[in-house]
């Protein structure tokens, strides 16, 4: 599942900034530690943004076959 | 009718409108007087307050859930007949279900006893929950405060994840199959990565339809794993235990299986911040360490000079001390020069000269007057011996005869013969003879 790679860069994120705030990194390998923290931090921001949400439920339809339809949102529900 | 029957006629009849009205029944009571012959067969009489009737499971029926013990409730499917040579009416049991809190209680025991031994409650087996779902599947109630809960608590948490309901009866005995399709249907739909199976609180015989092995058994084999939130926080069904998670209300359901966005979004961006402090931490300490370093280099200038004053240094200190030896030197010299002249030969050697010069001299005449008188006695001698020589007689007319050819010189005659041949040496010349005769 594509989300699991949310984790993984998750954990990696945390992994990184760990490693700068408590090593002695060399300047080059600081500055690309940084790069790609930045990177990470954009891709998780970014799965994170992803806004569409869909709530259905599954109806017997005319024919007998079952199939996904809008769950309608009264005010039992939320939004 | 008629006005007189037999008994049999009468039994026979009875039997006819018995079972003809009475074909399949559930009927509900409490064992006793249970017997289990040889046979395999268990006889029982079920009975409520008031009243009593015979019954029979037969060993061929389907299998019993649990065991059965006199003072336990149960319903069962039965058929209704009558055997005419006692004269009684017995129930032909075919399925038995459990009620009453003793018989249900008796029942959930053993059905969770003999699952856990068959280790379908054990850890290894529980799937791990995705961390980031991409669509929930809910298995319940359509109406309700349950799946209003759900939705409630997914929206508030994390708005982008998709939800899917399998709407299903949650008790009842159409329940068990409902919840047991909506599996296999949610398993068929398209990335559902976790199912939510919940219901409301509820008595024991309430949620009886999560104690079922065959409810058990098909969320146990669920490929997709499901969280199970049945009844209240303190209800332990067995479809719990067989869950890959239990929860103890649906709301927990909901927040075990979708992470906070909120707090998603508050970890990335501490490590933002994070990384920033550290990146301006470990410039500000480079640039600090290069300042340091860059004050510490020295211009090549400053090198250069640096070596030019350490030559003239060291020049200046070598034509010291080159200059102090010299003098040192040429004073010792000139001291021992005037001793040198005091001390020296000087006049001595003219007069040592002088007196060479002179017995030189002496010396040469010496040797010419030796040389001198020598030669005057050479002379002498020579005269003397000019005298005496042969040579000078013969001057005076002497002669030498020497015989020939031997060359022999003759003293006397005896040793000549007429015919021999002489020689005769005068002072001027030497004549060859023959002699003639010797007187």
């Amino acid at each position: 599942m594509a989300k699991d790679k949310f984790e993984e860069a998750l954990k990696k994120l945390e992994e990184l900034v760990k490693k700068m705030e408590s090593g002695d990194l060399a300047l080059d390998d600081s500055l690309k530690a940084f790069e790609e923290g930045i990177r990470l931090i954009r891709f998780c921001t970014g799965k994170l943004d992803e806004a569409e949400r869909r709530v259905e439920i599954l109806l017997k339809d005319d024919k007998g076959d079952i199939a996904p339809a809008p769950f309608p949102r009264d005010e039992g529900n939320a939004a | 009718m008629q006005d007189v029957w037999t008994v049999s006629q009468l039994s026979e009849h009875i039997k006819t409108l018995l079972e003809a009205r009475f074909e399949t029944l559930w009927v509900e009571g409490e064992i006793s007087n249970l017997r289990r012959p040889g046979s395999g067969h268990s006889y029982f009489t079920l009975k409520d307050d008031r009243s009593q009737i015979r019954a029979v499971i037969f060993r061929s029926a389907q299998k019993l859930p649990f065991d059965l013990e006199d003072g336990l409730h149960i319903a069962c499917r039965a058929r209704l007949t009558v055997y005419a040579p006692r004269g009684d009416y017995q129930l032909i049991i075919d399925r038995v279900e459990p009620r009453g809190l003793g018989a249900l209680q008796k029942a959930f025991e053993q059905l969770k006893a003999k699952l856990q031994a068959e280790g379908l409650f054990d850890e290894g087996n529980k799937k791990p929950l995705p961390f980031l779902p991409k669509r929930i599947g809910v298995i319940t109630s359509p109406t309700g405060a349950v799946i209003r809960d759900i939705l409630q608590v997914t929206g508030r948490r994390f708005p982008a994840i998709s939800i899917l309901i399998a709407p299903v009866r949650v008790q009842g005995p159409e329940a068990p199959p409902e919840i047991i399709k909506a599996i296999g249907i949610l398993q068929k739909q398209h990335d559902i990565d976790v199912i939510i199976l919940a219901r409301g609180g509820g008595s024991l015989e309430d949620l009886h339809t999560f104690n079922t092995e065959e409810v058990a058994r098909a969320v146990f084999r669920s490929p997709i794993p499901i969280v199970s939130a049945i009844g209240h926080e303190t209800d332990f069904t067995i479809t719990d235990f067989a869950a890959d998670l239990r929860a103890p209300t649906p709301s927990a359901a909901a927040e075990m299986v979708v992470p906070s966005r909120d707090q998603l979004c508050r970890q990335i961006d501490g490590c933002y911040w994070r990384l920033l402090q550290v990146q301006r931490r470990l410039a500000t300490r480079r640039r600090e360490k290069l300042t340091e370093a860059t004050k510490r280099l020295k211009s090549p200038d400053r090198i250069l000079s640096d070596f030019r004053m350490t030559i003239d240094d060291h020049q200046d200190k070598l034509t010291l001390s080159m200059n102090r030896a010299l003098t040192a030197r040429s004073l010792d010299l000139g001291y021992l020069k005037t001793r040198l002249a005091q001390a020296g030969p000087g006049d001595s050697i003219e007069k040592s000269r002088m007196i060479v010069a002179c017995r030189q001299q002496q010396l040469v005449t010496e040797m010419r007057n030796c040389l001198k008188e020598d030669r005057h006695a050479m002379d002498r001698q020579l005269i003397a011996l000019q005298n005496l020589s042969p040579l000078g007689v013969l001057q005076r007319g002497y002669s030498i005869t020497r015989r020939l050819p031997e060359g022999t010189i003759v003293k006397s005659v005896d040793t000549l013969a007429a015919g021999d041949h002489i020689d005769v040496q005068v002072a001027l010349g030497n004549i060859r003879a023959r002699v003639e005769n010797v007187i």
